[in-house]
């Protein structure tokens, strides 16, 4: 028996939610072993009990044939137990070397750290593994990939058999990933065993062995990665069967609700970051800026919901020249904004659910009179939010930081469509968000173009720009440098979101 | 394997909410910071008791009677049923000094707490309090002819007024050019020291008219003092400045909870980003927000002034220190209405309490109680940090753990 790691019947209760429901789940050394599940479907939960952040309430877990208890950090790391999380956790000032030996430092005489011998060490791994870094280089100093390797070398450093990674792709590039891919290969065949978090369908299918799916805490199967597919997966993760292509009409145009004209705009360090933009959206249709992030996209949305100052151009909604008009304004005109970064900018985490709802229209008479807010209509209001969109695991009294992303997407995409807006201008719209919230987010989409409104998307994954926008645009260095169908292959777009693509009439 | 003892890492880790819904004990105590709870105060108050039980102890008093005397020098006794009709008249006096203390405490927490609310640190309540009582003293030392009403109201709004202008300019540097308050209203705390000096020191232009040797203002006029409507006035009973404080708790919870404003203010305060997104303008908010809570403590300073001291002499300003105490005030009342009107009512007892007018001399020599005042006042204001701290490195934990969060 080769199994390096099985969790038997693990069930983690929090309060009456049960988090983890008698999971089952084993990994043998010299796999890729994917855990796949929607967010909240227990995933992290069930690795937070490897890595002695939780007790389970019942279950046992059993390293390499012996029944442990995981009670800190520290013991998992004994048992040989790696974690690389999503978010890092360098120190951004300190070399590659130093941060790898932290906290198992080789020491010379006298106690202090042997720079050479750390050197030394993280020389010699990062060759046996291929994971290529310059141990002297500082940790602020090198890429996303390069941080993740180091992140993947500490683990190794400190003799990791078992290596979890959370949603390492993440924060990669596309050729960053492929690296890691080849990383994650190199130590399968060390004979390493490698959990994978994720919940993008190809990648699992690309580095995985097996597959174990889990939904709302319990594991639904655990299936070989050949044979499987992204349907077959998708129905596993989401209990029904998904819709992975966006199934929608074909558009019908009407008249032009939102024109950009010749718009120039600033980013926030005063360089010019659009430059000369003119787009047009059409009453029923859904148009989508693609491009690469950094080329102006941001500012350009920015510029359009009133949240940036215009430098030249003009802003027209509805035949009326709105440039320079603020958020407020633009929210009058017409324009609704389901912004980019919804911790950030969409919501008040700490406010409630019937006051995150309020936020775009708290001056009106459908929330408050003379100056004061009614909470009864608050209230009101947020329930039927909550019904229409399906807002899980929340009251309009729930804080929004309670909900989960997908939930809270939700709320943003309700508030804004709740103003009955003209234009719907959707950043990111997916970010973040699993596979059924993804594709009840297309969804609505779709269904408000399909009521008459223009849609400006603005999305960094090309196949979703490829799958719901009519027409995209793309972006490259403040500038739209082409536009294509919905057809337009994704080497195409590529060619023209680096810039390397004819210029054609926008 | 057992269901017992939940690992304090987890612990950290908890969320308030539907899946951390308080099931260890970091999870509750976030949740109670959050929900404005009162354990945690609560909590802090009876440490910062004992730790001061400690220090009597070493000075070898026995800390229990001392606590018994200053209980008793705070006048709340007049409040249990056995005391007996013997000690009433000395308890109601004590009690008297306790609420006219409780006052401007009220109202300058408040200014502290409104601050906070939207995301500022107020730390110039006590300038705002000294010049709110120099508007206040010359408004009640002139006007002689004027009928009582108009001119405590015309004194009480100059006061306030003075006071919002004053942490105005605070408000105005943060939302034009972007300038730290915490900073800005220090340095207008010495400026308003200093401008007192002036105004009052010998020679000043509002310095006493009929003796000139004294660097002390005018009296203000009988027409121009509040109300004492219990208690002897020549023995400074309770005068109505208790109403209007508390007045003022209920405007900061009903503006702050129920009106447009109120909401754009916690907007602010939550999310800036968020607040900007949606249309409301930060910058105003801050401006609006300094102002109102000068006017608070603008306020503080009419309601000492035109209560209980009626002039204002140069060594009073510069020992003056309710304004400071109105965050501890707030920082103990974790910013809310009710949690403000507590905590003013513990530091006004504690101050009155351990004063050499109530504190029973053959218990506790009152030239030492005055200092333990200050020590008790310095481990609440202490423990309430420290309280912050450790919250505040809790969430940092969650932070180092980001894939407990709900991906986002």
């Amino acid at each position: 028996m080769d199994a390096a790691l099985e969790l038997r019947g693990i069930t983690k209760r929090f309060g009456r939610i049960v988090a983890n429901d008698g999971v089952d789940f084993d990994l043998r050394a010299g796999e890729v072993h994917a855990l796949l599940g929607e967010n909240g479907a227990g995933k992290s939960t069930l690795m937070s009990i490897l890595y002695g952040l939780y007790h389970p309430d019942e279950g046992e877990v059993i390293v390499r044939g012996e029944p442990v208890r995981i009670d800190s950090p520290r013991r998992a790391i004994d048992l040989g137990i790696g974690m690389v999380h999503q978010h890092f956790m360098l120190i951004p000032v300190m070399t590659v070397a130093e941060n790898i030996v932290l906290a198992d430092e080789p020491r010379s005489a006298g106690g202090l750290l042997d720079v050479h011998a750390a050197d030394a060490k993280v020389r010699a791994l990062s060759e046996r593994f291929g994971l290529a870094v310059n141990p002297d280089a500082v940790i602020e100093d090198v890429s996303v990939g390069q941080q993740q390797r180091v992140e993947i070398l500490k683990s190794l450093y400190r003799d990791a058999q078992i290596l979890v990674l959370d949603e390492p792709t993440a924060v990669l590039t596309a050729q960053e990933t492929q690296d890691l891919f080849k990383v994650l290969r190199a130590l399968r065949d060390d004979g390493k065993a490698i959990v994978f978090i994720s919940h993008k369908l190809g990648e699992v299918l690309e580095i995985a062995d097996r597959v174990t799916v889990l939904r709302r805490g319990k594991r639904i199967d655990t299936v070989p990665a050949e044979g499987a597919t992204e349907a077959s997966l998708a129905r596993l993760m989401v209990g029904r069967d998904v819709l992975l292509r966006v199934d929608k009409a074909p558009p019908h145009p009407r008249e032009p609700i939102l024109e950009v004209r010749d718009l120039h705009v600033r980013d926030d360090r005063d360089l010019p970051a659009v430059q000369g933009v003119d787009l047009t959206v059409h009453a029923g249709e859904i148009v989508a800026v693609a491009g690469v992030d950094g080329n102006g996209q941001s500012e350009l949305i920015e510029a359009v919901t009133g949240l940036r100052p215009v430098e030249q151009g003009e802003i027209v909604v509805e035949g009326r020249d709105r440039t320079g008009a603020g958020a407020r304004d633009m929210v009058v005109a017409g324009i609704s904004h389901i912004a980019e970064d919804r911790h950030r900018r969409g919501l008040v985490l700490n406010f409630n659910l019937a006051e995150n709802f309020a936020l775009r229209e708290y001056r009106t008479r459908k929330y408050s009179r003379h100056g004061w807010l009614s909470t009864r209509r608050m209230v009101a209001a947020a329930r039927s939010l909550i019904r229409e969109f399906d807002v899980r695991g929340g009251e309009p009294e729930t804080l929004a930081a309670a909900l989960s992303g997908g939930n809270q997407q939700k709320c943003v995409i309700a508030r804004e469509i709740a103003c009955n807006p003209r234009v719907l201008v959707a950043a990111q719209p997916t970010r973040g968000l699993d596979v059924g919230a993804i594709e009840f987010v297309h969804r609505r989409l779709v269904a408000e173009r399909d009521a008459g409104r223009g849609i400006l998307l603005m999305s960094l994954e090309s196949e979703e720009v490829r799958s719901l926008a009519d027409r995209i645009l793309v972006i490259y260095e403040g500038r739209i440098v082409g536009e294509f169908p919905p057809d337009a292959t994704e080497e195409e777009l590529g060619i023209a979101m680096t810039g390397g693509g004819r210029r054609e009439a926008a | 394997m057992s269901a017992v003892d939940e690992p304090l890492a987890g612990g950290a880790l908890g969320e308030p909410g539907p899946e951390g819904g308080g099931q260890t004990s970091a999870a509750r105590l976030a949740a109670y910071v959050q929900g404005g709870g009162v354990i945690v105060p609560l909590l802090t108050v009876v440490l910062a008791f004992l730790a001061g039980g400690l220090v009597i102890l070493v000075t070898g008093h026995n800390p229990i009677s001392t606590y018994k005397a200053i209980f008793n020098g705070t006048g709340l006794n007049w409040l249990l049923p056995w005391t007996s009709s013997a000690d009433r008249p000395a308890a109601a006096l004590n009690l008297q000094q306790t609420l006219i203390l409780t006052v401007p405490l009220i109202l300058t927490g408040l200014a502290v707490a409104f601050a906070f609310r939207c995301g500022l640190f107020n730390i110039g309540g006590q300038g705002q309090y000294l010049m709110g009582s120099y508007a206040a003293v010359w408004a009640g030392s002139s006007f002689a002819g004027m009928a009582h009403f108009p001119h405590v109201i015309v004194a009480a709004l100059a006061a306030a007024f003075v006071g919002a202008l004053w942490a105005g300019i605070a408000g105005l540097l943060k939302a034009t050019v972007g300038a730290n308050e915490v900073i800005s209203t220090i340095m207008l705390n010495y400026t308003a020291i200093y401008v007192g000096d002036y105004l009052f020191g010998l020679g000043g232009p509002l310095q006493n008219g009929a003796q000139r040797s004294v660097p002390v203002s005018n009296d203000i006029v009988p027409g121009a003092k509040l109300h004492v409507f219990w208690g002897d006035p020549e023995l400074q009973g309770l005068h109505i400045g208790i109403f209007v404080a508390l007045l003022a708790l209920v405007v900061f919870w009903v503006v702050l909870n129920r009106s447009t404003t109120g909401y754009e203010v916690r907007a602010v305060g939550l999310n800036p980003e968020a607040a900007r997104s949606s249309g409301m303008s930060v910058a105003r908010n801050y401006l609006l927000v300094m102002a109102v809570c000068g006017f608070f403590a603008g306020l503080a300073g009419a309601m000492d002034v035109l209560g209980w001291q009626f002039r204002i002499a140069t060594n009073d300003i510069d020992i003056s220190q309710i304004g400071f105490y109105g965050i501890a005030v707030a920082l103990l009342g974790r910013n809310t209405a009710v949690g403000t009107f507590f905590a003013a009512l513990l530091f006004g007892g504690l101050l009155s309490g351990t004063s050499q007018r109530n504190l029973d001399p053959t218990i506790f020599e009152p030239e030492l109680a005055s200092n333990l005042t200050t020590i008790i006042q310095g481990l609440v204001v202490l423990f309430v940090s420290a309280d912050v701290l450790v919250i505040s490195i809790l969430r940092s934990g969650r932070r180092l753990m980001p894939w407990r969060r709900s991906r986002s």
